[in-house]
């Protein structure tokens, strides 16, 4: 019929109708979200902003801090640890906000402005796979991001291995869960990935302040505490801090977490806006 | 009014002639219509944008919507496609309903939307291949690329392409999935006169290939060389519905014929022709005003009386009388805006 080159679809070229596009091996469709990815990660690195951001600034404090004589000072309150050892925790923060707050909503919100969003949902593949397909992403770059600044700073820098690696893990778990949606939000309620950009570096700021990166939550009055404990990074700094240093972390943080990722997890599915 | 040389007319008529099948073809009961939309309606609050919008096009047809802006076109087509779900109404698309077969639909029907853009930093190729992946029986990438002239600019950056480039790389994500229907929405607005006519030809080549093409546009002159038949869509619904060449004639009963003779004749020899309303003169040039085979008749009487028509066109009304007859607008004449 045509004198393009059509390829063997799996289907075989007679095949019509909704029962054989059923039977329709799931390659083909791995395949296509494969391809997704790989186009999403070859505009992670060349769009290199929020990369730099949530993966070069926190692993260069990192490498600083480790550095200064005063961040291996033993300060008291710590629990004989130094105040690098408490800014490990606030660093993984760092990198899990700008990650999640630029790193995911950019490309989303970006998506939506070039009407690329509604270009696929006159495809087979459903739109939503743009969302996972971020998500998988951006996931894979805090993964890669955590190990370095944890490898490096217990191997490099003197901070001492998890006590309790399960609370470890099950915290940036939580972490994740919680801040993941939160830059979905981000997405929904921003027209251009220019104000994705400034809506998540607004949200960024009070949020990193309770995870303690000017005042190590050490260090802050009773009363400040009280709040970072219900903010989703002083409940993450916390629970983390807790983990590499004295064992499996408190309910409370890990429940703030959870109630953080369900209330927006909520809110970006109700918000999401696809044009 | 155009003053189209008679050659070009000659045109439009085998043009409408062969038209004709398809526009019988397309009549409500036959199995092979490639889209069926009946009693569209679709609303915005207290705005309607589609009442009672109903039309088939054929399978192997080029179909135009028309109309001016803000008529209701976009959102017809949106909803034939399954973006919009209509008030009420139904849409069929080679048999299947977008609404509940939406998968189906979405393998068979490349759509080219308005003011669809790609990011910067991917390149030609990276999203072609991308999009191929997404279909059952996608078509060749490098085939397509060369049909649509985009070989050169496989390994560059979307940023780095011209709009007309953009415009053929949306067209051959349209097509990459090897359509049976495509729909392009204002495919040719924004693109220069040469990459204008390289659409239609591109078009044509659609066509050839079997490929039943809907086109939305405001610009008449693409509608008019283009489409089999034309759809002329007013604040929501279907004013107008025929070949280019029939609406045109609606709008205006008679011809002219314009020519310079090569001698004087008497008026009479051509006033008492029964095609004949009318004879004018205009400087070295006459006019003649009638109806039916008008140019045969002037030519052939004037001939046999020895004086020679030099110059001859036939000065036919065209879709832009139509346009402004039947919505009571000025169509966009650059067809530059949307």
């Amino acid at each position: 019929m045509t004198a393009l080159a059509t390829r063997g679809g799996p289907g075989g070229s007679s095949s019509r109708g909704l029962v054989s596009h059923l039977r329709l091996p799931s390659r083909r469709w791995r395949i296509a979200f494969g391809k997704i990815v790989h186009n999403d990660v070859r505009l992670a690195y060349r769009r290199p902003g929020a990369l730099i951001a949530g993966f070069g600034i926190p692993v260069l404090l990192m490498v600083i801090f480790g550095e200064l004589p005063a961040f291996h000072e033993i300060v008291a309150g710590f629990g004989g640890f130094d105040i690098y050892d408490a800014y490990v925790p606030t660093l993984a923060m760092f990198a899990l906000a700008m990650i999640a707050l630029l790193g995911l909503p950019m490309p989303l919100a970006s998506y939506r402005e070039l009407g690329v969003l509604r270009r696929l949902s006159t495809t087979p593949v459903p739109r939503s796979w743009l969302l996972a397909s971020q998500g998988v992403v951006q996931l894979g770059v805090a993964v890669v991001a955590l190990v370095i600044l944890f490898t490096v700073s217990i191997t490099a820098f003197g901070t001492p291995a998890p006590v309790s690696i399960g609370g470890m893990l099950l915290s940036l778990a939580l972490c994740v869960a919680g801040l993941f949606p939160i830059g979905l939000l981000v997405a929904a309620v921003a027209k251009t990935a220019n104000a994705a950009s400034i809506i998540g570096r607004i949200a960024f700021f009070p949020m990193i302040f309770f995870a303690g990166l000017w005042l190590p939550r050490a260090l802050m009055p009773h009363w400040l505490l009280d709040i970072s404990n219900f903010t989703p990074l002083g409940a993450a700094d916390g629970a983390l801090q807790t983990s590499m240093l004295t064992g499996f972390p408190a309910t409370q943080p890990l429940l703030v977490m959870a109630g953080y990722a369900l209330v927006f997890g909520f809110l970006a599915r109700r918000f999401f806006r696809w044009e | 009014m155009v003053n189209a040389p008679a050659q070009d007319m000659e045109n439009s008529v085998t043009r409408s002639g062969s038209a004709a099948p398809a526009a019988a073809a397309a009549e409500p009961g036959m199995s092979q219509a490639a889209v069926e939309i009946s009693h569209l309606h679709k609303t915005y609050g207290t705005l309607t944008a589609v009442d009672d919008v109903s039309f088939t096009v054929a399978e192997g047809e080029i179909f135009g919507i028309l109309g001016p802006n803000g008529a209701g076109k976009t959102t017809t087509v949106e909803c034939a496609i399954g973006l919009r779900t209509p008030d009420s109404g139904t849409v069929r698309l080679m048999g299947f309903d977008p609404r509940t077969q939406a998968a189906e639909v979405h393998e068979i029907v490349g759509v080219q939307l308005q003011s669809g853009a790609l990011p910067d930093q991917l390149k030609v190729r990276e999203i072609l291949d991308m999009y191929q992946s997404f279909y059952r029986q996608p078509a060749d990438v490098g085939e397509l690329a060369d049909v649509l002239g985009l070989t050169d600019k496989m390994g560059s950056f979307y940023k780095t392409l011209s709009g007309g480039q953009r415009q053929r790389l949306s067209v051959a994500l349209a097509l990459v999935g090897n359509p049976k229907v495509a729909v392009l929405d204002e495919m040719t607005t924004g693109l220069d006169p040469q990459a204008r006519r390289d659409a239609w030809d591109l078009i044509r080549g659609m066509r050839d290939r079997g490929v039943t093409v809907v086109l939305v546009t405001h610009f008449m002159e693409e509608a008019e060389r283009l489409c089999d038949r034309v759809a002329l869509i007013d604040a929501g619904r279907v004013v107008a519905l025929d070949t280019p060449a029939r609406l045109a004639a609606r709008a205006r009963g008679s011809k002219v014929v314009r020519f310079v003779p090569s001698d004087h004749f008497d008026d009479s020899l051509l006033t008492g022709l029964p095609e004949v309303t009318n004879v004018r003169h205009d400087g070295q040039h006459v006019e003649v005003d009638g109806s039916g085979d008008l140019v045969n008749a002037v030519i052939l009487t004037l001939a046999a009386a020895g004086v020679t028509a030099h110059d001859v066109e036939l000065v036919a009304s065209n879709l832009e009388d139509a346009f402004v007859k039947l919505t009571g607008r000025h169509s966009d004449p650059e067809g530059a805006t949307s």
